[in-house]
Parts: C-alpha cells; sequence; structure tokens
C-alpha cells in the first residue's frame, strides 16, 4: 500500500524533469503541430510569390518590384509594350500554342500505344526497347535538348531549325510521360477485364477498344494535360531547336526579357501561360470526372496517384 | 493452355515458341511488340541518333580555319584531343565550377529532401478531411511554369523588391540586400524553389503505401513516435528517398536557367552554364558536346538507378 503510494508520487516527478518539450514531443496522441506548421509554410512560400508575380501584371508603373495595381496597362492598354500589342508576343503566343497541341496530338498516342506494347511485350528486345524509353525519361533536358540541336545541325540536315525541329524534339522529350502515367495504371487494372472480354468472345482489338482503352482514359487525360503543361513552359530544348525569331514562343521570350529589362508585360506573358495551362489542366480535370463517373471515388487524390 | 487455343476458331498458324507468346496465346506473336514499334523508330532516329552525333562531336575534329565542329562518326577515327583538352580544363580552370555545381546541388537536394519528406509525411498521415485540398496545393506548381516561378522571385529579390522591404522594416538590414548579384544563397534557394514539387508527389506516393498496421505495431510494441518512425517508417520509405533524391538532383546538374535568372554572375557558374554558354559563342560547339558527354558521365550512376527502380515499380507494386 505504501509502496503504491510512494510509486504514484515519484512517477510525476521524474515525468516533469523530463520537461515540457521533450514530454510533448514523446507524447503519441499530441497533434502534429510541427508538420503541419512546416506544410503550411512550405504551401505559402510556394505559393505566395506567385500571387505577387500576377499582381505585378497588373502594375499601373513600370515597376516589377512592387505592386501598384490596377491596370490593364500591360495586358492591354500600352499601344507598343503590351501583351496585345506587342506583335512579337502575339506571335509567340501563337507559336506556344501551336507547339504544344501539336506535341500533345503526337505525342500522347505514340505514348499510349509504347505504353500497351511494352506492358505485354516480354523477352529481351522489349527489356531494351523500354531500358531505352526510360533513359529518354531521366536524361537530363539539357543534354537532350543539345544532342538534338546537333543532330539537326550535322545529321538530320534537311529538318530546318524552326517550328519543325522544335515539334521533333519536344516530342521525343515528352512521350516517355504518358508512357510511364498509363503504365502505371495498366499496373493496377491488371489483365482480367480484357481477358474477361475476349472469353465473351471479342476479339484482342475489340477488348482494347471497347474495354481497356475507357478504363485507361483518366491516365491518359493525365498525361494529355502534364504534356501539354510541360511543353508550353518548355525553353531549355525549344530555345536550342529554334530558327528565325518567328519561332520563339512565349517561354523563350520571357526567358529572354526576365534576364534583360523585365517589364510587367513579361509577368502578364507569364500569366497568359498560366491560365492557359490552368484551363487545360480543368478541362482535362472535367473530362475526367465524366469519363470515370461510374468508377468508384475518382477525384484528386485518384488523380494524384496517376503521377 | 492447348484447350483454349484450340478453341480459338480461326488460327492461321500455330506459334511455333510457345515460351515467346503472351500464355494464354490469345494474340499473335507480333500482336504487341507491334504497338511499341512507332514510338520505338521515333526514339531511335531522335533519341539515340542525337546521342551518338554528341559523342562524334566530342571525339571528332575541328575545322582548322572556322573553328567548327566536323563530326567523326566512325569509332576508329575517333581522336581524344578535344575530351582531353576539355578535361585538362576541368581540373584546371574550371574546377570551381564543378566545386559549386556539386556543392549547390547536394545542398539543395539535401534541403528539398528534409523539406518535403515532413510535408509529405503530413499529407499523407494526417492529411484527413483536407488531403484533396492540399494535393491540389502541391500540384499546382506542376501546372505553373518553371518561369514563372523564378520570375516571381526576380520580382521579391529585387534591391527595392519586397523581400528587402520587410527585412528592413524588422531591421535586419540597414542598406538593401542585393540579393540577385551573384550569391550562392539565392542560386541554392532557387534551385529547391523550383525542384522541390517534383520531390513531394513521388515521396506522397509512396508515404500513402505504407501499411498504417505497420505502425500501429511498432506502437503495440512499446516503441515511442521518434522510435516508430526510425525504425519502421524511415526503413521502409528508404527506396522512396533515392529515388526522390535522383529525380530532383538529375535536372539541378543540367540547370544553367536558374542560376542565371537569379545570379548571372560568373561567381556562381554551374556546370550546365558552361554547356549554355559553350553553344551560344560561334566555333565552340566541340567543347559544348565535350560537356555534355561529361554531363553524361557523371549522372550515369543515378541515373542507372532511378531507371531501375521505375522499371521495378512498373512491373510489381
Amino acid at each position: 500500500m505504501s509502496e503504491s503510494v510512494l510509486t504514484a508520487r515519484t512517477e510525476p516527478i521524474s515525468r516533469a524533469r523530463r520537461g515540457f518539450v521533450r514530454r510533448w514531443l514523446g507524447n503519441p496522441w499530441r497533434k502534429p503541430t510541427i508538420l503541419a506548421t512546416v506544410t503550411w509554410v512550405y504551401l505559402a512560400w510556394s505559393l505566395i510569390p506567385l500571387v505577387v508575380a500576377i499582381a505585378v501584371s497588373f502594375n499601373v508603373s513600370r515597376s516589377i518590384s512592387s505592386v501598384n495595381p490596377f491596370s490593364l496597362h500591360w495586358w492591354w492598354s500600352d499601344p507598343i509594350d503590351s501583351l496585345y500589342h506587342d506583335p512579337e508576343l502575339h506571335t509567340a503566343v501563337i507559336q506556344s500554342l501551336k507547339l504544344s497541341v501539336t506535341t500533345m496530338v503526337i505525342a500522347v498516342p505514340l505514348g499510349v500505344a509504347f505504353a500497351l506494347g511494352i506492358d505485354r511485350w516480354h523477352g529481351r528486345p522489349a527489356t531494351g526497347v523500354n531500358f531505352v524509353m526510360l533513359l529518354s525519361f531521366v536524361m537530363p533536358e539539357i543534354i537532350l535538348g543539345l544532342s538534338l540541336f546537333f543532330v539537326f545541325s550535322f545529321v538530320l540536315k534537311s529538318v530546318p531549325l524552326g517550328t519543325p525541329a522544335q515539334i521533333l524534339g519536344l516530342v521525343t522529350f515528352q512521350i516517355s510521360y504518358p508512357v510511364i502515367i498509363v503504365r502505371a495504371r495498366l499496373l493496377t487494372i491488371g489483365k482480367d477485364y480484357e481477358e474477361a472480354a475476349m472469353d465473351l468472345g471479342a476479339t484482342p482489338k475489340q477488348s482494347i477498344r471497347a474495354v481497356l482503352l475507357p478504363m485507361l482514359y483518366p491516365a491518359i487525360l493525365a498525361s494529355a494535360a502534364i504534356v501539354f503543361a510541360d511543353t508550353i513552359d518548355d525553353f531549355v530544348t525549344v530555345r536550342y531547336l529554334s530558327g528565325p525569331a518567328s519561332s520563339e514562343p512565349l517561354s523563350v521570350k520571357i526567358y529572354g526579357a526576365a534576364r534583360a529589362e523585365p517589364t510587367p508585360a513579361v509577368n502578364a506573358a507569364a500569366t497568359f501561360m498560366l491560365l492557359a495551362t490552368l484551363i487545360v489542366a480543368a478541362l482535362a480535370y472535367i473530362l475526367y470526372r465524366v469519363v470515370t463517373k461510374g468508377q468508384r471515388g475518382g477525384g484528386v487524390t485518384d488523380l494524384a496517384t496517376q503521377f | 493452355m492447348s484447350v483454349s487455343s484450340e478453341a480459338q476458331p480461326v488460327r492461321r498458324r500455330r506459334p511455333r515458341r510457345a515460351r515467346a507468346v503472351d500464355e494464354r496465346v490469345h494474340y499473335s506473336r507480333w500482336f504487341w511488340p507491334s504497338f511499341t514499334i512507332p514510338a520505338t523508330i521515333w526514339l531511335a532516329i531522335l533519341f539515340i541518333l542525337p546521342l551518338y552525333t554528341v559523342v562524334s562531336i566530342a571525339f571528332g575534329t575541328v575545322d582548322p580555319i572556322f573553328r567548327n565542329a566536323l563530326p567523326v562518326y566512325e569509332p576508329w577515327w575517333w581522336s581524344g584531343e578535344q575530351f582531353g583538352r576539355v578535361l585538362h580544363d576541368s581540373f584546371g580552370f574550371y574546377r570551381n565550377v564543378y566545386i559549386h555545381t556539386f556543392e549547390y546541388v547536394i545542398v539543395a537536394s539535401a534541403i528539398c529532401l528534409v523539406l518535403s519528406y515532413a510535408v509529405a509525411y503530413y499529407v499523407a498521415r494526417y492529411g484527413g478531411k483536407r488531403k484533396a485540398l492540399l494535393l491540389v496545393l502541391l500540384i499546382a506548381p506542376f501546372f505553373i511554369s518553371y518561369l514563372m516561378r523564378m520570375l516571381a522571385w526576380i520580382n521579391l529579390l529585387d534591391t527595392n523588391g519586397y523581400v528587402n522591404k520587410v527585412m528592413s522594416f524588422l531591421h535586419l538590414t540597414s542598406h538593401p540586400v542585393d540579393w540577385l548579384g551573384g550569391r550562392p544563397f539565392t542560386v541554392v534557394m532557387g534551385l529547391v524553389y523550383g525542384y522541390i514539387p517534383y520531390m513531394i508527389l513521388p515521396l506522397y506516393a509512396f508515404l500513402d503505401r505504407i501499411d498504417p498496421n505497420l505502425l500501429e505495431a511498432g506502437r503495440d510494441l512499446g516503441a515511442g513516435p521518434a522510435r516508430t518512425f526510425f525504425r519502421v517508417t524511415l526503413p521502409l520509405s528508404r527506396p522512396g528517398i533515392l529515388a526522390a533524391l535522383v529525380i530532383v538532383s538529375l535536372p539541378m546538374f543540367g540547370d544553367y536557367y536558374t542560376q542565371n535568372l537569379l545570379s548571372g554572375s560568373p561567381k556562381t557558374t554551374m556546370l550546365g552554364n558552361l554547356i549554355d554558354e559553350a553553344v551560344n559563342s560561334t566555333g565552340q560547339g566541340p567543347k559544348a558536346a565535350v560537356f555534355v558527354l561529361i554531363l553524361m558521365i557523371l549522372v550515369l550512376i543515378p541515373m542507372l538507378y532511378y531507371m531501375r527502380s521505375t522499371a521495378r515499380s512498373l512491373t510489381t507494386r
């Protein structure tokens, strides 16, 4: 009896000696305050600068370092330097959209077909081909961009630098995204659905078109959105492969101007690109919701694991 | 197996080696390989051939008058002259550039790892109802151009920018700091800012897959939170950590634009800048090719590691 009183008394004291901080850290049921703080501070750090950059594009003055809104001067009103009236920026916007849409249209089908094939084709040649595809995925972009520049200037001379070379280069760089995303999805789908379709009398082609492809739509959409977003932002490959000034897309112009003497028009151009990307992402998301209507869950959490 | 192959109504010829065909023998042997042919041809011409061209230029010769590159495509005629010269400079004139590159990449990757592990861990384990929102915010940078994100920092770090304003308001500095004037700190921060999203998402996907029962088992066996983390979670996430480290450090090694936009000073030159400068000045094509080759050799091992782990994750889960 007296013993238990003793222990009951000494325990809190020894605990108290361990200090408040350690006790707090040692409590497995406490709220993850530190992690939560890190996360929200990180998010603030990652997103607030962008808000500032967007706000600068609506500046009245020429300053790029402070926000003094609100005008559409650099978007529209300035007759020479605004995004809308500067003819160079104008052609650059069109070039950007042209490159991204074309790349998306070429790279996604190539990549999806490749993913389907490589997922079911086993053997030594398949391993080799797969190796090359993964190599193109991890290769730093400067290596790829420069080697393409060299190949178009020394070997494939019939392809002029400019739009054709840019598209060929971008597709090469982007082709692995759909492959990786679609393969990850194929892995979760498994072969059962297709085999069921064929047991019910479908030919291999029918089973792909009617069963497998619809199940792959989310992955295809995700990869299309990624390819578009990544291409419209790309300036490494595109810059090395651009020929005349008219073939420089907006990203290259922004890169050049950001180093020279940036005006809020550069911010306006960047904001415009952001809008274009967000519209495509939103479209992809809406389509995704429509396509996966009958399937479980859906939503962002699912889409995120596609990466 | 043989039953199902006989059940096929029309089959022009039996596959000689059943091993080479899919187990169920539903498909002809060329059915699946044919899907990969277009992309394979594309990569052969526009990926393998260009890489070979770089090697041919790096080991090729130079026009004695115009100093432009004369690629040599036959390996038996290759000369190591260009390569030797640049390699020699790499240990002399360019030594600091290599040291900078490694310093910046290692420090930036380490910061990326600590930060993104904390964020990914929080979202994966404690995201709760806010998980979708958090994920949207974490994915957002993927859809925001790298340039836009660097531009934002050019705005903020300007001598009259908000960072300096806040710092002088808090009396941290008496006069504005020239952040964009060639400071390693700015470059490393830019690298972290630019590449950290690419690390958080894979880490999140990895941590999300760890079975919570394992953590609970650790607890039940008497381990405290710290011990559970160090003995269970961390060892389990090691492959994810390695893959994530590789995925951010590879592009950092080839990065020249972050340095160029946020510093532009020769004091902070990285390997990528050497390549970019060489290719943009006339007569230095061979030098650029050699630098590209050196970069490729430097990143080869992490690249192979990442490819192996990706290949594995795409076939088993």
